[in-house]
């Protein structure tokens, strides 16, 4: 949209295949490195079952076995296949931290854009709730709750969606603060629109970038929040692999110099770096073209 | 100036009492229950109620919070369900050990932050520059264990130079110490050197693109001058806060890494209690990480009113 020449801007609005080949053309290395990273991610959540060399249950190997043609990254603590448990464990990984997302999401975004749309006592009331609960380190309020609650998986998604929403909520009011006050949402509400309506056709639309940046970072959040509850013991529960209950489970492997705990550390790291690269990428274009049209003025 | 940081104090001690009522009703009003939380697949309705009536369960919430909270400002945190101690003792040197090794790693991470963001501000867009913000970026993005593992498969066993396990005790002198929480410092270092050196970069760079600079510069006022008497003032400020911030998630951080590190510090002890489900435990230590963290942050505000010229110095 930012770089159509001001000519033909006038007349035909950029097709959305326009604009993701030009999304890609200018990405730099490291954007291109974080998009592969995502997508071999995805690539093994969708077929672990099919490319694992050995299933979740089997026992082929010894305890901590070295790295060998048939166990490409040796055994586990128990004398499983470790790149077996890895391709699981991204399953269940990543997916609970992409649930854990959507859910923190969609609290936050209905939350911030009714703050700001609404106003007044429910805007006040949201807001300082908010406050109070980013004044707690999201670590130290998760342990407390999941004393009481315990380590249910369906616990573990809550706790972290309720705390990584604070953040989008303060995201999306910023963001819809500044589209309410548009002529275009004026007219709706005159028009006698009702607030889902405003909400949907016409805030929406107008904030897809900026939230989408901002899904990629508090995934990546999710991700490492739920990665390190299993590492403190306190997130998922084995038998089930994820790669920061098995950072744990390897970890004592270390001082012997195996290498263990390190091949799920690095996936999780890998995992977090890809999505990072690619979110300072969206980030920097957006602020691009938000200079380049105000240098167009 | 004065009224702005008596509100801050205000809004700090305000901030202070939320949050302890938010960790207080964390574990009262939540579905799950405390007692059967501690019995677990033993409990059966006589036994819960059993523990409820020792625990004071029976009596309202608001009067247990009143009386949670005079005694925990009297220093009297309660009294452990697992070992049935009272917890003060137990807190006091953990909480030691743990500010010690935020304390170390402070020591080193801030010097070398605040300089590294400097000469990358100066050398902005060389080489250096850009491999310092890449590699930043990256330590932003890793978890903290990665970092810890690293350390420990190559400086502790493949050379062999500091040891891996962090178990201070008493009878050590303070050179056994220092080595021993070493590699614990150095992770915790990582972890925050990155962010504060990012933003120490950002601060110097938009102080020295403000036009003051520019006249200071065609005036013809040395380099080094400019920077450390004209810009330096004004990005201070800044700069304290990133640090202030930075060591609130300093002892957040430390969590992680004294699991890793096997360091018995307050993070690990209140990562014990919570698989024990040691409720009274994971409260006091809860509002203890918090409570710094609160006052930290409201460390980090007064110290930038204060180090704000055009706030000391008002029309």
């Amino acid at each position: 949209m930012t770089t159509v020449n001001s000519e033909t801007a006038r007349y035909i609005k950029p097709s959305k295949l326009l604009m993701v080949r030009r999304f890609l053309a200018e990405m730099p290395i490291t954007a291109w490195i974080g998009l592969i990273v995502i997508f071999i991610n995805l690539f093994v959540v969708l077929t672990a079952q099919w490319i694992a060399p050995y299933s979740e249950t089997e026992f082929p190997t010894e305890v901590w076995a070295p790295p060998s043609a048939e166990n490409w990254l040796g055994g586990d603590q128990l004398g499983r296949d470790m790149l077996t448990r890895i391709l699981y464990g991204a399953q269940t990984t990543i997916t609970i931290a992409f649930i854990a997302t959507l859910l923190s999401f969609t609290m936050g975004i209905i939350a911030g854009f009714t703050a700001a749309v609404v106003g007044g006592f429910i805007d006040t009331l949201l807001s300082r709730i908010v406050d109070a609960l980013m004044a707690i380190p999201t670590l130290i309020l998760a342990l407390v709750v999941i004393s009481v609650l315990g380590t249910e998986i369906y616990v573990l998604i809550g706790v972290i969606a309720v705390l990584d929403s604070t953040r989008v909520f303060r995201l999306s009011r910023a963001i819809a603060m500044d589209v309410a006050v548009m002529e275009y949402v004026e007219a709706a509400r005159l028009r006698g629109e009702r607030l889902w309506w405003i909400m949907t056709r016409e805030v929406l639309p107008n904030t897809v970038m900026p939230l989408i940046a901002e899904f990629g970072l508090r995934f990546a959040f999710a991700f490492l929040f739920i990665a390190s509850l299993s590492f403190l013991g306190l997130g998922i529960q084995p038998p089930l692999a994820d790669w920061g209950g098995m950072v744990r489970e390897n970890a004592s492997a270390i001082i012997y110099g195996i290498a263990a705990p390190l091949y799920p550390a690095a996936a999780i790291a890998a995992l977090a770096v890809g999505v990072n690269l690619l979110v300072d990428y969206i980030l920097a274009r957006q602020n691009r073209s938000v200079a380049a049209a105000f240098d167009g003025v | 100036m004065l009224t702005l940081i008596g509100r801050r104090l205000a809004l700090g001690i305000l901030t202070l009492l939320v949050v302890s009522v938010i960790i207080f009703a964390g574990t009262e009003i939540l579905p799950g229950d405390v007692a059967t939380a501690i019995l677990g697949q033993s409990a059966t309705p006589e036994n819960t109620a059993a523990i409820r009536e020792q625990l004071g369960l029976n009596r309202p919430p608001y009067e247990r919070y009143f009386e949670w909270l005079v005694g925990f400002v009297q220093g009297d945190l309660g009294t452990s369900l697992g070992n049935r101690r009272p917890i003060a003792p137990q807190v006091g040197f953990r909480f030691e050990n743990t500010m010690l090794l935020a304390a170390m790693a402070a020591c080193i991470a801030v010097p070398l932050s605040i300089g590294l963001g400097l000469i990358s501000a100066i050398k902005q867009g060389t080489i250096f520059d850009r491999a310092i913000s890449v590699t930043s970026l990256m330590a932003i993005s890793v978890p903290e264990f990665f970092i810890g593992y690293l350390l420990i498969m190559f400086i502790s066993v493949k050379l062999g130079w500091l040891p891996s396990l962090s178990n201070v005790n008493d009878r050590m002198d303070f050179g056994e110490r220092i080595t021993v929480m070493a590699l614990p410092a150095i992770t915790l270092t990582l972890v925050t050197l990155a962010h504060m050196m990012r933003m120490t970069r950002a601060a110097v760079i938009s102080v020295m693109n403000s036009p003051y600079i520019e006249m200071a510069e065609l005036k013809g006022v040395r380099y080094w001058r400019i920077v450390i008497q004209h810009a330096l003032p004004n990005v201070l400020s800044p700069i304290i806060t990133v640090v202030v911030l930075n060591l609130a998630y300093l002892v957040v951080g430390v969590v992680v890494v004294e699991v890793v590190f096997t360091y018995p510090g307050m993070g690990q002890f209140m990562v014990d209690s919570v698989s024990k489900r040691d409720v009274p435990v994971v409260q006091a230590t809860g509002l203890i990480f918090a409570m710094t963290y609160v006052l930290l942050n409201m460390m980090a505000d007064i110290s930038s009113i204060l180090a704000n010229p055009r706030l000391r110095h008002p029309k």
